[in-house]
């Protein structure tokens, strides 16, 4: 009670000051303490899981030459799913870091960015137009439809992750009968036939396909990398990591690490919970629109559900936990499972002439995010 | 807790509407879609008279779970699977009619109880949030179960008729056909009232599991079962074993879905091998909130009521759907969204009273505080 006295905990700018003239002395060396027994704990719980995938990689990898498969083809591929996901598994690290667990709804964020698509699309813009309009136009329906949602979520704190599936799943069918019925009317877009309705599926040529892989492509012999698509993670992720390094992003880290003590602290905890949501979903649905870029086509309908479970999968494989995630959990998990993914069906296909690769991918996948549920260490909140 | 009498009546009256808000939604829905739908009466009778048989018992195994403080049990498609195997091995043996479904009953327990025990082991590795974890390890174990009726069966599994597999060799094919199996129980001692058909053993069989759950709740383990879902820490201090009791609750759940999965089958006459299972959580659950269930207080009549609300939107929304847009898909999506918004409703109302709850408790602890210092 004397400490409290001594501070005036009142307000955010307040607390921040406070932070620096809090003697060195007596709070790093929790923090130490803290960091030490999460060092210790990190080598012992980097966990049989991770172990296995990446030595499974690894002899996927080895195997290669011996199966007869193409390896800078492999390696080709693997950078450029990596280029693909790379960002979506990014959308899930400002939830984390927050405390409002694994981004199970995902597919919100997808919806965000397939409106920008489609509507980017429907007002007639073509080639890197239509991208830079596509973010654009997403950006307002990521920012309301992500506050909506950091709205409920700030309600049902502790309920998130079953509540996140549920939502997404929901605003997914929801808006699978929105592609019916808004009045889209763009020729690439529509059934041919009745003329109104999206199609399933609706290719990007002429819009914005490949529109940064092509900037600075590189091609080394048989290995070609998307450049661009790199630099635009690079540079989100950068922009993450400065952001989590502001007085902003500590208070988030805060507010996931510890609710009670954040509080206390001054931080307005249901705030700062609402802005890691709404840079979720603004990040995811600029997720999507590089997955469309790189893969070339629009899914639409049931399409957004199947991105939810590989990149959650993704991150935890990369090292994240339930409540901590880094960027560096981010580069490595894309990789590993993107690595998995692709190696897998041609390999196994050219070694045993038996493709296992879709039971094997969603083994390590729920595999993986039931270990993460399911570890002690993370279960009290 | 006392707080309740003192409210008055019409606050109560209106708890009530708020309560049991889902089915009246329900009710209104299917009151506007069926004249749109234009059915007729006989084909709606007939159709939910059916679909309460295939799908009452696999709701009702969704109670245990709840009993036990664990939610909603989106792992009771680990029944559904065990279910399946069984199946597929006696539609291999050829065995058909009643001793094929009996034997397929029998031949699912072990697989439904040790994949509950699975499932129940892992949901007390995270208490707290055992919701999220049934939903996830019923894709693990799915893939599993791919990865045995896809590789194993036929390779290591001997598979003796060619027509259950696939042509490769190995693997069961996407349709296994019960058509010897075909409603059997259903038209054992079915009678027809009017041209609806009426399944009464399946009834007899829903019933008896009924009866069961109502004889189980007296008993100790049932009575245990609620004092652990009342709360886990006053449970153990009473020397209830309250890990063991948890999974206790999901292999029942399990080993029930593995029954009702049969009953289920044989009412519709093939098996969708990959398919099958997919859904059946999702609905059954749907189903039961749809009845006025919530996450933590489920019975019998919300199974019953919500089998019948919830199947009569799904039989009409389609028709209901092509009447308004002119489009039959809009329907389709439509009763999916219907049938995950009530989950995500009920979900959020859980979480929200869970929440509401804990602050009050909070408050009162804190004027019971005061009122001590002012004494």
């Amino acid at each position: 009670m004397s400490e409290k006295k001594d501070y005036n905990y009142n307000s955010p700018s307040k607390f921040n000051d406070e932070m620096k003239t809090i003697p060195p002395a007596r709070w790093p060396t929790e923090l130490e303490k803290a960091q030490m027994g999460t060092m210790t704990a990190m080598v012992s719980s980097f966990g049989l899981p991770r172990i296995i995938i990446s030595g499974f990689l690894l002899v996927l990898f080895i195997l290669t030459p011996f199966v007869g498969v193409d390896l800078p083809t492999q390696i080709t591929n693997i950078i450029n799913r990596f280029s693909w996901n790379a960002v979506l598994v990014l959308a899930m690290v400002p939830m984390i870091h927050a405390g409002c667990g694994l981004n199970f709804g995902l597919p919100l964020a997808i919806i965000c960015g397939l409106l920008g698509g489609t509507l980017s699309i429907q007002l007639g813009f073509t080639g890197p137009m239509s991208f830079l309009m596509a973010v654009l136009i997403a950006t307002p329906f990521a920012v309301i439809l992500g506050g909506g949602y950091g709205l409920l979520l700030n309600r049902i704190k502790g309920g998130e992750m079953m509540i996140a599936t549920y939502v997404g799943f929901s605003v997914m069918s929801f808006f699978c009968m929105m592609w019916l019925l808004l009045p889209y009317s763009s020729p690439t877009m529509v059934y041919g036939l009745s003329g109104n309705g999206l199609r399933p599926t609706i290719s990007l040529d002429g819009f914005y396909n490949q529109v940064l892989a092509k900037i600075l492509h590189i091609k080394i012999g048989n290995i070609e990398i998307p450049t661009g698509s790199l630099l635009v993670f690079a540079l989100l992720a950068f922009l993450m990591w400065a952001f989590l390094h502001t007085k902003t992003g500590t208070a988030m880290t805060a507010v996931g690490s510890n609710p009670a003590f954040a509080r206390a602290a001054g931080i307005n905890v249901d705030r700062t919970r609402m802005l890691s949501v709404i840079m979720s979903t603004w990040l995811g649905a600029m997720g999507i629109l590089m997955y469309q870029q790189g893969f070339g086509f629009i899914q639409l309908y049931n399409a957004p559900n199947n991105l939810t479970m590989p990149t959650v999968a993704a991150i935890l494989i990369g090292g994240a936990s339930v409540n901590k995630a880094s960027i560096p959990n981010v580069i490595i998990g894309t990789i590993l499972f993107q690595g998995i993914v692709t190696m897998t069906p041609t390999v196994m296909n050219s070694a045993i002439h038996m493709d296992m690769s879709e039971v094997i991918r969603i083994i390590v996948s729920q595999g993986m995010i039931l270990y993460a549920l399911t570890r002690k260490t993370e279960g009290a909140k | 807790m006392n707080g309740k009498k003192n409210i008055p009546a019409g606050k109560r009256l209106l708890e009530l509407v708020r309560n049991n808000a889902v089915p009246i939604m329900f009710i209104i829905i299917c009151a506007i879609f069926i004249p749109m739908a234009g059915f007729s009466p006989s084909y709606l009778l007939n159709e939910i008279v059916t679909r309460m048989g295939r799908n009452l018992f696999l709701v009702l195994c969704l109670l245990f779970p709840i009993m036990a403080g664990m939610g909603l049990n989106f792992a009771m498609t680990l029944g559904a699977m065990g279910a399946e195997i069984a199946v597929i091995l006696v539609a291999d043996w050829q065995i058909w009619g009643i001793p094929g479904v009996v034997l397929a009953m029998i031949l699912s327990i072990p697989f439904s109880a040790l994949l509950g025990f699975i499932c129940g082991t892992l949901q007390n590795m995270a208490k707290g949030r055992e919701m999220i974890t049934s939903y996830i390890i019923n894709f693990f174990i799915n893939g599993w179960y791919q990865l045995i009726v896809l590789y194993v069966m036929g390779a290591v599994i001997p598979i003796i008729h060619a027509s259950i597999m696939l042509p490769r060799g190995y693997g069961i094919r996407n349709t296994v056909s019960l058509l010897n199996m075909r409603q059997c129980l259903d038209d054992l001692l079915a009678i027809r009232v009017a041209g609806v058909k009426i399944p009464v053993f399946t009834f007899l069989l829903v019933g008896l599991l009924c009866l069961f759950i109502v004889w189980f709740r007296r008993t100790k383990l049932g009575q245990d079962m609620r004092a652990v879902g009342q709360d886990m820490e006053v449970a153990k201090a009473a020397g209830i074993n309250v890990d063991r009791t948890r999974i206790i609750s999901v292999v029942m759940s399990t080993v029930c879905a593995g029954f009702g999965m049969v009953i289920y089958l044989q009412n519709i006459g093939n098996l969708p091998t990959y398919t099958g299972h997919a859904q059946i959580g999702m609905f059954c659950i749907a189903a039961l909130l749809v009845g006025g269930a919530s996450v933590e207080k489920a019975g019998i009549g919300n199974a019953f009521l919500g089998v019948i609300l919830f199947h009569m939107m799904f039989i009409v929304a389609p028709g209901a759907g092509a009447f308004i847009t002119g489009d039959s898909m809009v329907g389709e999506y439509f009763r999916v969204f219907l049938s995950y918004g009530v989950i995500t409703l009920a979900l959020i109302m859980y979480e929200a009273k869970k929440r509401m709850a804990k602050s009050k408790a909070g408050q009162e602890l804190a004027a019971a505080q005061v009122k001590k210092e002012d004494a």
